[in-house]
């Protein structure tokens, strides 16, 4: 049986006897100061707690944003200069399978594969980069490929319809009206207006990776901020909580942050301030 | 012809698009000939297939729809049809060079202007960085660039609409090529800026023998710059010849109704436009025989037959079965008589409307660096007044970003005035809420500029007309509305079937009469004319200028009349006001105004209009107006016009003139006069 007092002892240790105000600021005080105070499963800092595990999310992440880049703009770019040829037909058929195919679905068959192939299964604990880079990287390629295809085929998709807007613009013609290497009005003339739209999506897929990667996680038994999420969730853990969504929140807000700064870099209007 | 000046030849043209409506036969047998050194000009109405000749001679057709199946294009006797894609590429930028129409977007915007202007002297030239940069100032200073060095690292938005046009005209001349294409180089310009850049190409196809094709539909630019014309209707050349058969002497029927369709400057005000009635035929599936046919006045059996291309004075051809007979005088004499501009008596005393001291000032946030800003105020109307009687026409003319199109809408009261007042008949409108306003609405209407976007694609037709009826309560119920929208169909010139239509399923014209049958519907006393015609190819034109004339005179209307053309205001309206950077500079009788300027800005805008007519042209002396027209965000000080006005003085800088009455109804605000 818990006493009153008991409770009210519980209350004033969490500080549930202040005023809302007062909680709010402790707590937006608490925020700026990196102290999100303790797990109330753990009991550990809800910093460290996150600290591991985000380290890991950010790696996948990362790495699945350079993989789908890398297959994204070359991809869309082919497939949008070979408009409505075979070469495109393939490409979206790709893309189409990338966006339909779910990212967990595609990390299970990836286990087998390496399973039955190789007869390797993914190790149950995390090899930090800077222990053992090998091991680490031979760990976490698989889910980054996993998440990646999806990834690059919503990259690729949106690389093919700018460059295809791109390539309808007067400067285009413009440009091949100049007698410039039709290469060299892709690359320099085409690309760098087409990549606008391709950053932001971009942006907007990494910050989503961040805690959007759940399923794959469980099923490559990855402890990452998802699975922490997760965890948090089931049990109530609402200081965790509070801190993984505002991680979230922050992520989003830095990564558009980010993309604003490309823009500047790659368009000039911005830069310069236009009409 | 072995004609070893001619420098191309365009034989036997055939272009097709294969689309998913059909085959468009977008050229279909031209053949003309560009010798060095000449400007040759190809006129005609929207579509015809000018722009895609051209694109073809470059080997630019929109692939893979586009394509040449048929012809020959013999480039210093080169056929450039059978070079490689290689070889083409070669040749581009090299020894042909093309202009677009839109400076706004033919210029890249994520580049410098230097490296833009610097490509085809690395490609084509192999030069150098250092030297490519030395030929890339000089061929700005050579457009009229000032301060070139620092220009070129800067990007195409920090340019206005006249200087990116210098800028492709110095992309055009940077490898000396021998003959350069410009699809309507001037068309989104305004007329000051417009005479400065064709002077300029002209100048230097002078100066460095480069011969130049010219697209233009504007037969003023034709008549002063063009040593030969061609007219093309339909993807066919229907008439070519010297500039002088064609203008004096037309012997296509399309090409005489174009000469006289056009209002002018010249001539006394005639009351009514000759028109080309009808539209041009659709490429899809052209009909047999003449395709000027159904709009021809003098067609008759023969016509059932394909016209060729025949000679019928030396050097001067046309493509109408019945070019002999004309060439004699046997039809197409009879002018019109041209009854001079009848004055409307304004009823004294008693003005529609009448604008006193309007201000409007928009706070505008300029950034200046990613996190900066400045706030910041345009100046579009200041301190401007007139007033216009019950059935009289008034003309707003002026270049754009003087504030006009926000006059209109002031009066509208789409917007609130800063300051001033909008009386109409004798009740200040400018500060009414909406509910006051809404009777007022029904009275002032608008005709917009674009007919595309002002039209709900989703509504058919008689919905559109309908709408206003049945919200302001016009008629009674849908019936009656129905019956109504066939009326006001009927009254612009469409007909009542028509109502089942969407926006889409009509031409440019067809759309602008529906927006002026909306406008009708409302039963306003005043309607304001926000550019009705620009948008509009010039037979087209002439149509809905007399339909305007035509209401105005059987419904007693009152327009104001908003435009940059001065030809069309002068020829619609009776008194005309010229503004510059949102003040109005002079306010006069129309006729007055155009035989008799008093303002320096309205000289120059005169000067710069060119009449369609190559004699009077040649013995104009080219006067242009220099220099850009200043950001209306810091307009010069004193009087606004000085930075570009021949009499300034430091006066001028220093005080703001006063509109003053000059002369009995004729107003000026000019220190100098
Ligand atoms: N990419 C395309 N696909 C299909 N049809 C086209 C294409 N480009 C042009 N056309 C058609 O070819 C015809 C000629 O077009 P073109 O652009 O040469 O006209 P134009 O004389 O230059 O008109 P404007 O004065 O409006 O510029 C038109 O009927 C047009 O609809
Ligand atoms: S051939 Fe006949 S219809 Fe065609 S332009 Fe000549 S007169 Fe008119
Ligand atoms: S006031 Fe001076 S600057 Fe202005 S128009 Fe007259 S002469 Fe020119
Ligand atoms: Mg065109």
């Amino acid at each position: 049986m818990v006493t009153q007092e008991t409770i009210d002892a519980e209350r004033a240790r969490l500080g549930l006897d202040r005023p809302l105000g007062v909680q709010f600021a402790d707590w937006m005080v608490g925020l700026v100061t990196l102290d999100l105070g303790k797990s109330m499963w753990t009991d550990r800092p809800v910093t460290e707690e996150i600290g591991l595990r985000l380290e890991l999310t950010m790696q996948v992440a990362i790495m699945a944003t350079i993989f789908a880049v890398l297959i994204a703009i070359p991809l869309g770019t082919i497939s949008a200069l070979f408009k409505d040829t075979w070469v495109d037909y393939a490409v979206r058929l790709i893309t189409i399978a990338g966006l339909a195919v779910p990212s967990f679905w595609l990390g299970m068959i990836i286990i087998l594969a390496l399973l039955y192939w190789f007869n390797w299964l993914p190790p149950i604990t995390y090899t930090p980069i800077y222990v053992d880079p090998v091991a680490n990287i031979s760990q976490l390629i698989w889910p980054a490929l996993a998440v990646g295809y999806r990834y690059s085929a919503v990259v690729a998709r949106m690389v093919r319809s700018s460059i295809v807007e791109v390539m309808k613009e007067d400067y285009i013609r413009t440009a091949r009206a100049k007698g410039v290497f039709e290469k060299l009005v892709v690359a320099r003339h085409a690309m760098r207006n087409a990549l606008l739209p391709a950053i932001t999506v971009i942006g907007l897929e990494f910050a989503f990776l961040i805690g959007g990667l759940v399923v794959t996680e469980q099923v490559f038994n990855l402890n990452g901020l998802g699975k922490l999420f997760v965890q948090a969730v089931s049990r109530n853990d609402f200081t965790l909580i509070q801190a993984i969504v505002m991680l979230i929140a922050v992520v989003f807000i830095v990564t558009n942050l980010i993309v604003d700064l490309l823009y500047a870099l790659f368009d000039p209007r911005i830069r310069l301030g236009g009409k | 012809m072995s004609d070893s000046n001619v420098l191309l030849s365009v034989e036997d043209l055939h272009v097709h698009f294969v689309t998913s409506r059909g085959v468009v036969r977008a050229v279909e047998g031209v053949s003309y000939q560009v010798r060095r050194g000449e400007v040759l000009a190809i006129v005609g109405e929207s579509g015809c297939g000018k722009s895609v000749s051209s694109l073809a001679i470059m080997r630019l057709l929109a692939k893979p729809a586009g394509r040449v199946v048929h012809g020959k294009i013999m480039f210093e006797g080169v056929n450039l049809l059978d070079l490689t894609d290689e070889e083409m590429r070669e040749r581009r930028g090299r020894d042909i060079s093309m202009i677009f129409q839109e400076p706004m977007t033919s210029l890249n915007p994520v580049l410098p202007i230097g490296l833009q202007i610097m490509e085809p002297l690395f490609i084509h030239l192999k030069m150098t960085e250092e030297q490519a940069r030395a030929r890339a100032v000089e061929l700005l200073s050579l457009v009229g660039i000032t301060d070139p060095e620092r220009r070129l690292d800067q990007y195409p938005h920090q340019f206005s609409g006249g200087m990116r046009q210098r800028v492709m005209i110095a992309i055009g001349l940077a490898c000396n090529p021998k003959l350069i294409i410009a699809d309507e180089p001037t068309t989104a310009l305004d007329v000051t800026i417009q005479a400065q850049i064709l002077e300029l190409m002209k100048e230097l196809s002078r100066k460095l023998n480069i011969a130049l094709v010219i697209i233009t539909h504007n037969l003023g630019v034709v008549a002063r710059y063009a040593d030969r014309v061609n007219v093309m209707y339909a993807a066919r050349v229907v008439e070519k010849g010297t500039a002088d058969d064609v203008f004096l002497r037309p012997r296509h029927p399309y090409a005489m109704g174009l000469m006289r369709s056009v209002p002018r400057l010249d001539r006394p005000r005639g009351a009514k436009l000759e028109t080309i009635e009808g539209l041009p035929p659709n490429l899809l599936d052209p009909p047999k025989g003449c395709r000027f046919a159904a709009r021809c006045q003098f067609r008759a059996d023969i016509c059932a037959q394909d016209p060729a291309l025949e000679e019928i004075e030396p050097g001067h051809l046309s493509a109408c079965l019945r070019a002999k007979e004309i060439a004699a005088g046997e039809i197409g004499r009879e002018q019109t008589v041209i009854e001079a501009g009848g004055k409307r008596e304004g009823r004294a005393g008693e003005k529609l409307l009448s604008v006193t001291g309007l201000k409007k000032f928009f706070e505008v946030t300029r950034k200046t660096g990613t996190f900066s800003s400045v706030k910041s105020e345009v100046r579009a109307v200041n301190d401007v007044s007139f007033d216009i009687s019950p059935g009289e026409t008034l003309g707003l003319v002026g270049e754009s970003g003087c504030g006009k199109t926000t006059v209109g809408r002031l009066i509208l009261r789409l917007e609130t005035p800063t300051e001033g007042a909008i009386k109409f008949k004798g009740q200040d409108i400018s500060k009414l809420g909406a509910a006051e306003l809404r009777p007022i609405r029904r009275k002032i209407q608008v005709i917009f500029q674009d007919p595309y976007s002002s039209l709900n694609p989703r509504m058919t037709i008689g919905q559109i007309i309908a709408e206003p009826l049945l919200v302001y309560k016009i008629v009674p119920d849908a019936a009656a509305a129905k019956k109504r929208v066939a009326e006001l169909l009927e009254a612009v010139g469409l007909f009542a079937y028509m109502a089942e239509r969407y926006p889409h399923e009509m031409s440019g014209g067809q759309r602008q009469r529906v927006g002026i049958a909306r406008a009708l519907a409302m039963e306003p006393e005043c309607i304001v004319c926000d550019e009705p015609v620009s948008a509009l190819d010039v037979s087209i034109q002439g149509q809905i200028i007399n339909l305007l004339e035509n209401l105005q005179k059987r419904l007693g209307l009152t327009y104001l009349f908003i435009a940059h053309d001065l030809a069309v205001v002068r020829h619609i309206s009776d008194r005309v006001a010229v503004m510059y950077l949102g003040r109005m500079m002079e306010l006069a009788d129309g006729d007055a105004l155009y035989a008799e300027p008093l303002h320096p800005y309205t000289k120059a805008l005169l000067d710069a209009a060119p009449i369609p007519d190559p004699s009077i042209e040649k013995s104009r002396a080219a006067r242009t107006l220099g220099g850009e027209i200043p950001s209306p965000l810091r307009p010069p000080s004193g009087c606004v016009f000085h930075t570009r006005c021949l009499l300034a003085d430091d006066a001028c800088k220093a005080t703001i003139p006063e509109i003053r009455e000059v002369k009995p109804g004729h107003l000026v605000a000019c220190l100098k006069v």
